[in-house]
């Protein structure tokens, strides 16, 4: 399957990264060369040079054989025009746009009536959603849900005080008094498929997948205590802030927002009546005590630096808010990440190719594809949910009895509306849903994980 | 340094290697050609079992492919290419020292076709074979060979854009499609239909199949060794005649005849480096035939030696119909001038390309431009697009360097005593790949008397010139082989 990514950022090289693995035809467009050698040289793809919202760039990049165009370039309108010129040129492509506009996102629906968009992805707007459901959630570094929301993936980290440190997994279950499953540990930098015999040590991210209802006994025979967030500082107010403010003041959550600039506050102040707004610099240890960091339940860091929000956050684990969200901008450099006391990260360009990969797979595979897809482990391995159907192998057979494929493990199994955790004399039958987690095997079909 | 993938890949290209020598091999069995087939037998034992082990030793290593590394390959790889495939030709006595096999086989795969051999018909029919094909394989490049046959194991294969760099000449080397295995896939198919489609056209005019397929060998790499020890001059006018057409489309860009499948023919020649190509060909061929009036019996013979000499020369195959060293001067100096222009990047001849010079010269032309309107800003364009400045500058780095070795290798062959024409010539036709030159080293003559040492210098001029110097300067840099 050919595709065209237009615009060489940060999520056209992550997309590139993503997709170039899985066995698609990737051409790229820039008008920088530079950023277009570097990325030539690193994954096997065709770069073309130019402006990716002009015919002539179009034509270069083959939109006629193509049956995907991606528009991620840093400005809005040149990825509408990209998605309209390039679809005029050929009527069978399919198109992502990024849009982040807050003026734009808020038509976006009748935008898709009128544009032939197939898909329409704005980073900041789903870091709000995720950012929201951290801060309802606390106590995960990140959380995945699966199978209408019944099943979730959480990614734990296994601290000092942790009841799990120094214990294998087969003591999981008794640990924690409820039935779950440990999918992936990270530890330095790498992702392991663990067996019964693994032992925890401090600082391993565990990927546990576990039924929602059993999530409070997990949380709290982990000592992870709930508590309600009342109050949120935000530091910076670009447009993510704006977009998890609209939505927290929505669910009646104080929000003090700072912000450095003096005419961006205005203009804050102006679209979100009910946040309060504070001009001042947020790497300020003053500013940020005299506006009662210690009283806030939460503390999230959203500037444009990644250097500023770890310092944000370190002060604010040093000043004992309960919990701390880092808004990162290059995740590449993650190893040193683990050590560092910052709460839970959260990456937008993450999360938005993670959305224009799903709908990729499901473009390639319109019939047995996956329902969710989700990568964790930071990227190191992926959750995949499937329907079990007529065509699928081995069902109704004990998984002790299946010769999966090494790295492949069944974490989830929903028999009509029932979740389980699978064991050994588990067993899956059409119409159930499954969960796989992958690292290193692609998979796009539940077929996929067996031995041949 | 990556040593273990550099190992892989080297492994690999010996295991190449001696998968090709098979049917040279076999061409021996067949005629009973009893040294030979012990030499051959010989040499793919060892390079199969040296390849196999270091393919071996070296497998699934992940850690990183730079720049630095794909030029080391290319440039060890074909030493390799070269030292393995010398050893028939010594093993078998047919050229008892090693340096002379050595300089042959070196000839064969960098598409020179300079010999040290006074008489080739001698030469067993295998080593024939195996002199011919040399070429083919050296012509589109064996790592590019590589490429295309090898499957997809490699996670992300981005590094092997740094091999078709190194590998395939031209000023600014691109995919033809998204992925690299389909690319060389897709040169591989052109050059494999092309070279049937010559060998076809020779057989039409009742070449024999053996001396067809030898020959097309020859004129698809632009390589130039014959079987005959008269070139192609034995041949009829007809097959002459094919061959200097075949001889100029395999100094096309390779690009141009995938845009030609693709129907895109308007752009295929409105391209500048083609029309160049063109020009000069045309130009230089009837400057030479008006010059050369009354020295063969018919204008249209006239017009045939003209077009095959410089078909041959600017292609820089260095087949040869007619001693040109006879010619007068004003000729001779146009075949001399046409050995430095080359052929067109992208396409299997070598010299200093076509679309080089046109870059060097329009770059001067803007320094010109420049010194009549000092604040000019002007941007550099080729075939309507602009090009980047770092491309320019890379272009007169190239031009530099060209130079310099030129002139080094001058020197360093000087000692001889040969004539300074001899001298000139041997090495702008060594480093440019064509094969004859002038006096001493004129088509009917051949390398031979040279000293060891020279025919050393000349070795590593043929090897870069095909790989573009940089590959084999790179090996002699301290800097590659310490740390990063």
């Amino acid at each position: 399957m050919k595709i065209i990514i237009a615009g060489d950022g940060k999520v056209g090289a992550i997309l590139t990264r993503q997709l170039s693995l899985e066995d698609y035809d990737l051409t790229l467009i820039d008008e920088n060369p530079r950023v277009l050698e570097s990325t030539e040289e690193m994954y096997d793809i065709m770069a073309v040079q130019g402006n990716c919202a002009t015919m002539e760039v179009l034509e270069r990049a083959g939109v006629h054989e193509a049956q995907l165009l991606i528009a991620a370039t840093s400005a809005d309108e040149i990825n509408l025009l990209c998605c309209l010129t390039a679809h005029g040129m050929n009527k069978n492509l399919h198109t992502i746009a990024r849009i982040r506009n807050p003026e734009y996102t808020d038509q976006i629906i009748k935008m898709r009536e009128i544009f032939p968009l197939s898909l329409v992805v704005n980073p900041e707007k789903q870091a709000a959603a995720e950012i929201e459901r951290l801060l309802k959630y606390p106590g995960f570094l990140k959380r995945d849900t699966f199978a209408k929301g019944r099943v979730e993936i959480v990614e734990l980290r296994v601290d000092e005080g942790s009841p799990l440190r120094r214990r294998s997994l087969a003591d999981m279950d008794s640990i924690v008094g409820c039935k779950v499953l440990v999918c992936a540990v990270l530890r330095d930098g790498a992702a392991v498929a663990p067996d019964g015999n693994y032992t925890l040590l401090e600082g391993d991210r565990i990927f546990v997948t576990a039924s929602t209802d059993t999530l409070e006994t997990l949380l709290k025979n982990l000592h992870i205590i709930t508590h309600k967030v009342k109050r949120v500082l935000i530091c910076g107010g670009g447009r993510l802030s704006y977009y998890l403010s609209k939505r927290l003041e929505k669910s009646g959550i104080k929000v003090l927002l700072i912000e450095k600039e003096y005419e961006r506050c205005v203009h804050l102040s102006n679209i979100l009546p009910g946040v309060t707004v504070i001009h001042g610099d947020a790497s300020d240890e003053r500013l940020l005590e005299g506006e009662g960091l210690e009283n806030c339940d939460a503390l999230v860091a959203l500037t444009g630096l990644d250097e500023l929000n770890m310092v944000i956050s370190l002060h604010g684990t040093i000043s004992k808010v309960p919990q701390v969200i880092t808004k990162l901008g290059r995740m590449d450099n993650t190893s040193l990440l683990d050590r560092l006391p910052i709460g839970s990260t959260i990456s937008p360009k993450h999360l938005c190719s993670n959305s224009i990969v799903r709908y990729v797979r499901a473009l390639r595979n319109q019939t047995g594809a996956a329902l969710t897809v989700h990568t964790i482990a930071d990227g190191y391995a992926e959750a995949l949910e499937f329907r079990v159907n007529e065509d699928t192998k081995h069902v109704g057979e004990p998984l002790k009895n299946i010769n999966l494929k090494k790295n492949v493990l069944v974490v989830g199994i929903t028999h009509r509306g029932e979740h389980e955790i699978p064991a050994g004399d588990s067993y899956f039958e059409k119409g159930d849903t499954v969960i796989i987690v992958s690292s290193g095997v692609v998979v796009y079909q539940l077929n996929d994980i067996f031995e041949a | 340094m990556n040593y273990k993938m550099i190992g892989k890949f080297i492994g690999r290209i010996m295991l190449i290697e001696a998968a090709f020598l098979l049917p040279a091999c076999g061409i021996s069995i067949f005629q009973g050609e009893k040294e030979a087939v012990q030499a051959f037998a010989i040499t793919i034992f060892v390079s199969a079992a040296v390849g196999g082990l270091l393919t071996k030793r070296n497998r699934g290593t992940k850690k990183g492919f730079h720049a630095r590394e794909g030029l080391v390959c290319v440039g060890i790889s074909w030493i390799v290419l070269g030292l393995t495939g010398a050893l028939p030709f010594f093993l078998s006595g047919a050229i008892p020292n090693y340096v002379d096999a050595l300089f042959e086989t070196v000839s064969g795969f960098t598409t020179t076709g300079a010999s040290i051999l006074p008489e080739v018909e001698p030469l067993p029919m295998g080593m024939l074979y195996w002199r011919s094909f040399s070429h083919w394989l050296g012509g589109m490049g064996v790592l590019v060979f590589l490429l295309a046959v090898s499957s997809g194991d490699e996670r992300s294969k981005g590094f092997t854009m740094h091999i078709l760099r190194a590998e395939s000449p031209g000023p600014k080397v691109g995919k033809l499609v998204p992925r690299m295995k389909q690319t060389a896939e897709i040169l591989y198919l052109l050059y494999i239909m092309l070279t049937v489609l010559n060998i076809v056209f020779l057989l039409i005019g009742k070449m024999p199949l053996f001396d067809a397929v030898c020959t097309a060998f020859g004129t698809a790499g632009t390589g130039g060794f014959g079987i005959k020890n008269d070139s192609i001059a034995g041949y009829s006018p007809y097959l002459q005649n094919v061959c200097t057409v075949f001889m100029l489309l395999f100094g096309v860009n390779f690009s141009c005849y995938y845009m030609l499948m693709l129907r895109q023919v308007k752009s295929v020649f409105k391209d500048e480096e083609l029309r160049l190509y063109i020009g000069a060909v045309v130009g230089s061929t009837a400057l030479i035939a008006l010059n050369l009036r009354g020295m063969y019996d018919t204008v249209g013979e006239t017009i045939r030696h003209a077009a095959f000499q410089v078909a041959s020369i600017v292609t820089t195959t260095g087949f040869a119909t007619t001693d040109f060293d006879l010619w007068p001067t004003f000729s001779k100096t146009i075949l001399v001038c046409l050995m430095m222009l080359g052929a067109c990047a992208g396409s299997t001849g070598g010299g200093f390309k076509c679309g080089r010079a046109l870059l060097v010269f329009k770059g001067l032309r803007r320094s010109v431009r420049e010194i009549v309107h000092p604040g000019r800003v002007e941007v550099v364009r080729v075939n309507g697009r602009p090009m980047e400045e770092k491309v320019l500058a890379n272009t007169n780095a190239y031009l530099a360097a060209y130079a310099l070795i030129i002139v080094f290798s001058f020197f360093a062959i000087s000692v001889d005593g040969f004539s300074v024409t001899t001298n000139l010539t041997a090495v702008l036709s060594c480093f440019n790949n064509i094969g004859p030159g002038l006096e001493a080293v004129g088509p009917t003559c051949n390398f031979g008397d040279f000293s060891i040492f020279s025919k050393l210098v000349l070795i590593l001029d043929m090897l870069a010139g095909r790989l573009e110097i940089f590959p084999i300067l790179i090996l002699f840099s301290r800097t590659t082989w310490g740390r990063r």
